[in-house]
C-alpha cells in the first residue's frame, strides 16, 4: 500500500518522467568537473556576461584584472554551451523547437536575471550547481532565496493570466 | 601561448559536454522551467542535484589530494565567496527575473543551440542587465 501511495506521489511529481533529467543533470555535472580537473577553474553562465561585456566596454568595472584574465576561456566556455547543445539535436535528428513563452517576457526576465546573477556573484551553474557541490553557505542562501522568489513570482504571473 | 591553446581546448570541450545535458534535461525550454516553477514538475530539482552531486565528487577529491591542476597549475579548491546583502538582494532580483522568463544563463545559450533563435530576446537582455550592474558598481565606487 505505502509502496503504492509513493509511486503515485513520483508520478504526480515527475509527469514527464525522470530518466532525462537526472541524466541530463549528470552530464551537466561531468562538464563541470572535466574543465575543473584539467584546469582548476570553477564554471559559472552568468560571470560569462560580465567578461563578454569587458571585450567593448571602457568602464573600468569591466575592465577589472579578474574579467580580462578569463574572458578567453569563459567566452570559449559559452561557445561550447551553445555548440554542444546544437550537435545533440543535429546528431539524434531532432526537430527545431521555438518557445511560445512571449518575447517581452524573455526580454525584461532576462534584464532582472542580468543584474540579479551579477549582483548575487552567481546563477544556476555557479552557485545552483558548482557552489553547492563546494558545500558553499553563501550558495545555499542565494539559491534558496532565488527559487524561493521564482516560485512564487511564476505563480503570481499564471494566476494574472499570463500563459505562457 | 601553447598551454593557452591546451585551457581553451579542454574549456571548450567541456562547454559541449555542459551544453549537451543542458539539452538532454530539457533546460533549453523556458516551458519546462516555468513547469516547475509553478510545481507541476519537479524534474529541475533532479537537473541540479545530479550536476551538483557530480560535480561534489570531482571538487572534493581533487581539493583533498592536495594537488594542482595540469593546464593551468593552479590548486584545486572548493566555490568560496563572502555572504553579504548583495548575495540575497542579488537572489531576489535573479529569481524574479527567472520566474518571468524561464531562463537562465547557461539555459539560455543552450536553447540558442538547439535552434530556439527567440531567445536571444533573453540573451539581449541578460547582457543589458550585466551592463546595468556594472555601471551601477561603477558609481558606487567614485
Amino acid at each position: 500500500m505505502v509502496i503504492i501511495q509513493i509511486a503515485d506521489l513520483v508520478v504526480t511529481a515527475f509527469p514527464n518522467g525522470m530518466a532525462h533529467y537526472a541524466i541530463g543533470g549528470i552530464i551537466i555535472g561531468a562538464g563541470v568537473v572535466l574543465i575543473y580537473l584539467t584546469t582548476g577553474h570553477i564554471i559559472g553562465a552568468s560571470t560569462g556576461l560580465e567578461t563578454t561585456i569587458s571585450y567593448y566596454s571602457k568602464l573600468k568595472w569591466f575592465q577589472q584584472e579578474e574579467f580580462i584574465s578569463s574572458r578567453n576561456w569563459r567566452t570559449v566556455f559559452t561557445i561550447g554551451i551553445i555548440m554542444g547543445a546544437a550537435s545533440y539535436t543535429v546528431v539524434l535528428g531532432i526537430d527545431q523547437w521555438i518557445t511560445e513563452v512571449q518575447w517581452w517576457r524573455l526580454l525584461i526576465g532576462g534584464v532582472f536575471v542580468g543584474v540579479g546573477t551579477r549582483l548575487g556573484k552567481g546563477c544556476t551553474s555557479g552557485h545552483g550547481i558548482c557552489g553547492l557541490a563546494s558545500i558553499s553557505p553563501t550558495s545555499l542562501v542565494n539559491v534558496v532565496v532565488f527559487l524561493g522568489i521564482a516560485i512564487i513570482v511564476a505563480h503570481l504571473i499564471e494566476l494574472v493570466g499570463v500563459i505562457p | 601561448m601553447k598551454q593557452e591553446r591546451g585551457i581553451l581546448l579542454a574549456t571548450f570541450i567541456g562547454g559541449l559536454v555542459f551544453g549537451v545535458g543542458l539539452a538532454v534535461s530539457e533546460m533549453t525550454h523556458p516551458e519546462v522551467v516555468l513547469d516547475f516553477l509553478q510545481l507541476d514538475d519537479l524534474g529541475l530539482l533532479l537537473v541540479m542535484g545530479g550536476g551538483a552531486v557530480v560535480a561534489a565528487i570531482g571538487f572534493h577529491i581533487a581539493t583533498r589530494s592536495g594537488k594542482t591542476a595540469p593546464l593551468t597549475g593552479k590548486k584545486y579548491g572548493l566555490r568560496k565567496r563572502d555572504l553579504d546583502k548583495d548575495v540575497i538582494v542579488g537572489g531576489v532580483i535573479f529569481g524574479i527575473g527567472w520566474g518571468i522568463s524561464g531562463i537562465c544563463p547557461g539555459a539560455a545559450f543552450a536553447s540558442l543551440g538547439i535552434g530556439n533563435y527567440v531567445i536571444i530576446w533573453a540573451i539581449i537582455g541578460m547582457i543589458f542587465g550585466a551592463h546595468i550592474h556594472g555601471v551601477i558598481k561603477e558609481s558606487q565606487r567614485n
